[in-house]
């Protein structure tokens, strides 16, 4: 089967500047609602204590929340469904100064009148690590970004290297504000899968751009919007396929994974959207707006062939001396 | 001549084998060989962090020089007076006996290290040094990783886990704690500080110790203390007698009243100091004192020689046998805090193992059939890899003793979709060069050629994410950095160099007539 066949190029790179400005338009709301809206942060990072409980039946929401209302640590928190009738989860903000009593145990007296009830899972983290693992996290996006942008620039070249990271934080940002306006809650598994899109979305850019590398040296035609088309082209066919795979696997731990892993599937269905997105119409145009020259950059490797091919022949005349 | 066997199929054979022998004890869970554990996330079980009060090591470090101090000068003869622990952690005291001085600052330089002593005509200073103090710290860590170990060995559950993470900060976990009673008790014993002291009464002042102020009792060189059970205070001595580290065993026994009591009993020294002090003190009170509240105050009838102390204080069995445990396996030096707490039960575990099975089963198959619709032939070579690939995420992860998590699981899933990324890759690329004729051979091993930097690349970036998620993630984080790093890893060899050597392998059997069978493209259309 064949779907995507190689006719002649499509012709992106003249419709890049109307790709632009989606990105740029996306960009900005997502921006705006990082902003105004904010994230919602969740134990991991804000601190506090979230208590999963399933009941025999259907739970009583209202019950629950009555029933808690009746000790003042726990007036107040938010009780919600999670994934099922049956499942509840409730989040307070307390701070670790109450952390030296069994949080767990004293949710089962609280709630002992409301039903049936099994105490599922406790995360309970105080504000001091909550805080800390909020840098680390920080940490671990810089980091990753740079050494990622150190490793295009040697395989590359310095334009691609910043037309990766631009491209990679537009996906992330984007990303970022599709969690806003879903509110998904963001624990440590976010940014696991903000880090694994950042991963992703260079894989699918780096497709492209080796093959950009590749039709500099074999494509005739110095235009480099002609060579972008060419390549993004000739890879349109991996790009999408490869998209598909990873989005409908991801799509069923989404579906069936269950509710704990549904925040990072959809993290990720989001990321793998916009990334397929992104090295198709943005990463390639970036490059071009940077300024590169093809002829510059076949320049430089005929001199740096010249300087191979030089030292090849001392080596040569170094070893005929020496026989 | 058409090489039939290759060094590349030889390779990937190999890893096949490799994959399948070592993910055997896992897949079937077998009692022996190496196998993945699973993450309490999966299994179920407790997660704690936690924090540690190193500057209340520092405290008690000086309260108990302070008492080698008064044991020292008493036991030599040396007279004294005004022996304090002052607020900047110095201790302070005077010499009555001018005579004294030389043998003192002696007995003091051998017998407490760690210390600079300096002196004003007869009043003395005792300080820690600072690299003393810095030591005391890390000692007090250390020694709560030590104790909680013991005391959760003690408590009887299966395997527990207790290390120091980063400078000042102890993991615990505990994989299969089911019920929140077993919780509570659990961390209970475990931030139980286990400090027993044995302190004089100040029977001197006690009658006023309801309207005194911890000022006023600090004045006196004494500490305001409340009973365990009841709001009763007693006025005791600051610096204690002796405290728990003289403690060699801690039993529980019972009472007259058949009440459970902890008996326990003094090392050679201790059972010295003890038996001076009743010697010295009979017809007074004795308070014995755990974490600063006081269990009991017995009168000293007569000198107690050999050792042998008892604590009752209206225990049950259960909170008796805890504490004894505690005493036995040692104070903590500094008191631990928890900092987080994460909680799993089993029946959660089992659900999402079971979600995250048929998410991956069911992705798993997704792939496979798209791959061989979509490629035919070379799709089924591609998934032959993909199969190769599971199984040698599976070896590795077993040999190196990794633990699976959620999100580890979540990784193999994500594996599954960028693994075929390559055969993706190079199935196009072969596909390409066959639109141009290109010979099936030629088509082969130039598609391989062609594809390689991009698939290298590509995996070198999402690698690097990978290692620095290792790197900075935590717990199930990175469990699911490892199993997609290993996954990448694996891919390269699978994917690039098995599928290249079936290739090269069957290459002489691929017949020209039915691309489409092999590659999925229609004859018709190539040149």
């Amino acid at each position: 089967m064949e779907v995507f066949k190689y006719k002649k190029p499509l012709s992106l790179m003249a419709k890049s500047k109307r790709f632009g400005l989606l990105s740029i338009v996306v960009l900005l709301l997502s921006v705006g609602l990082i902003l105004t809206k904010g994230f919602n942060l969740g134990v991991d990072f804000a601190g506090g204590t979230l208590i999963q409980v399933k009941y025999a039946g259907e739970a009583p929401i209202e019950k629950i929340r009555d029933a808690l209302n009746t000790d003042k640590t726990y007036k107040g928190a938010s009780v919600t469904f999670f994934g099922s009738q049956e499942e509840v989860v409730i989040r307070t903000k307390m701070s670790s100064g109450v952390l030296g009593e069994d949080v767990g145990a004293k949710v089962s007296v609280l709630l002992k009148d409301t039903g049936t009830l099994e105490i599922r899972r406790v995360d309970m983290i105080g504000a001091k690590v909550g805080s800390e693992l909020r840098t680390k996290g920080f940490d671990a996006m810089l980091i990753a970004i740079i050494g990622i942008l150190l490793y295009v620039s040697f395989r590359f070249e310095w334009r691609f290297a910043v037309a990766s990271v631009l491209a990679l934080i537009h996906d992330i940002t984007i990303a970022m504000g599709m969690i806003v306006l879903f509110s998904v809650e963001v624990n440590l598994d976010i940014l696991a899968a903000l880090l694994t899109i950042l991963g992703y979305s260079l894989n699918d850019t780096i497709i492209v751009f080796d093959r950009i590398r590749e039709g500099i040296r074999t494509i005739k035609n110095p235009d480099l919007s002609a060579i972008i088309d060419e390549s993004v082209t000739r890879t349109l066919s991996r790009t999408t396929l490869t998209s598909l795979t990873t989005f409908f696997v991801v799509l069923t731990l989404f579906i069936f994974g269950g509710e704990i892993i549904h925040g990072f599937a959809f993290t990720l269905l989001v990321g793998i959207v916009v990334g397929t997105y992104s090295s198709i119409f943005v990463a390639s145009p970036i490059l071009m707006w940077l300024g590169f020259s093809v002829s510059g950059f076949r320049e430089k490797e005929a001199i740096k062939l010249k300087r191979d091919k030089e030292k090849e022949k001392m080596r040569a005349m170094y070893e005929n001396g020496t026989m | 001549m058409v090489k039939t066997l290759n060094y590349r199929v030889i390779l990937f054979a190999f890893a096949l084998i490799f994959g399948i022998v070592f993910s055997i004890p896992s897949l079937t869970q077998s009692e022996s060989g190496k196998k993945i554990t699973l993450g309490l996330d999966l299994q179920g079980g407790l997660h704690m962090l936690l924090g540690i009060k190193s500057e209340v090591a520092i405290e008690s470090r000086i309260k108990s020089m302070a008492a080698t101090v008064k044991y020292l000068f008493d036991d030599e003869e040396i007279i004294f007076d005004d022996l304090r622990m002052n607020e900047d952690g110095t201790i302070t005291f005077e010499l009555l006996d001018a005579d004294d001085v030389t043998k003192a600052i002696a007995l003091l330089k051998k017998e407490i290290e760690g210390t600079v002593l300096s002196q004003k005509s007869l009043n003395f200073s005792l300080e820690m040094t600072e690299e003393e103090q810095i030591r005391t710290k890390q000692n007090a860590i250390g020694q709560a990783v030590d104790t909680i170990r013991n005391r959760l060995n003690e408590f009887g559950l299966a395997e527990p886990t207790v290390a120091k993470q980063g400078t000042d900060k102890i993991l615990v976990e505990v994989p299969g704690i089911k019920n929140r009673a077993d919780i509570e008790r659990l961390k209970k014993l475990i931030e139980r500080a286990a400090h027993l002291q044995l302190m004089a009464v100040d029977e001197d002042r006690i009658a006023r110790v309801n309207t005194m102020s911890a000022n006023e009792a600090k004045s006196f060189g004494d500490v305001i203390l409340t009973d365990v059970k009841t709001p009763e205070k007693y006025l005791v001595r600051a610096i204690p007698v002796l405290d728990g580290s003289m403690l060699t065993d801690a039993k529980v026994g019972f009472d007259e009243n058949n009440q459970p009591v902890i008996n326990f009993a003094l090392n050679g020294q201790g059972a010295k100091i003890f038996g001076d002090f009743t010697g010295k003190y009979v017809g007074k009170r004795m308070a014995v004192v755990l974490d600063n509240m006081v269990y009991s105050a017995p009168n000293i009838n007569e000198r107690i020689g050999g050792g042998h102390v008892q604590i009752s204080g209206n225990f049950t069995f259960g909170e008796a046998q805890d504490l004894a445990i505690a005493l036995r396996s040692g104070a903590l030096l500094a008191p631990v805090i928890i900092e987080s707490e994460r909680f799993i039960g089993p029946s959660l575990g089992a659900d999402s193992i079971k979600a995250s099975s048929l998410a991956l089963a069911l992705g798993f198959l997704l792939v496979v059939i798209f791959m061989v619709i979509y490629y035919g032939m070379a799709g089924v070579i591609a998934n032959v890899a993909l199969i190769g690939n599971l199984f040698l995420i599976l070896a590795i992860m077993s040999l190196v003793g990794a633990t699976l998590t959620l999100p580890g699981m979540a990784g193999i899933v994500l594996t599954v979709g960028m693994a075929v990324d390559a055969n993706v890759i190079i199935n196009e690329r072969i596909r390409e060069l066959l639109h141009q004729g290109k010979s099936i051979g030629k088509s082969i091993e130039d598609g391989y050629n062609n594809a390689f930097t991009a698939i290298f690349d590509a995996n070198v970036t999402t690698l690097i994410a990978a290692i620095v998620l290792v790197v900075y993630g935590t717990g199930a984080i990175k469990g699911f950095a490892i199993t997609m790093g290993i996954g990448i890893a694996a891919s390269m060899l699978t994917a690039i160099v098995g599928t290249h050597g079936i290739y090269q392998w069957i290459l002489p059997k691929i017949d020209k007539k039915k691309l489409n069978f092999w590659f999925g493209i229609k004859q018709e259309e190539t040149k």
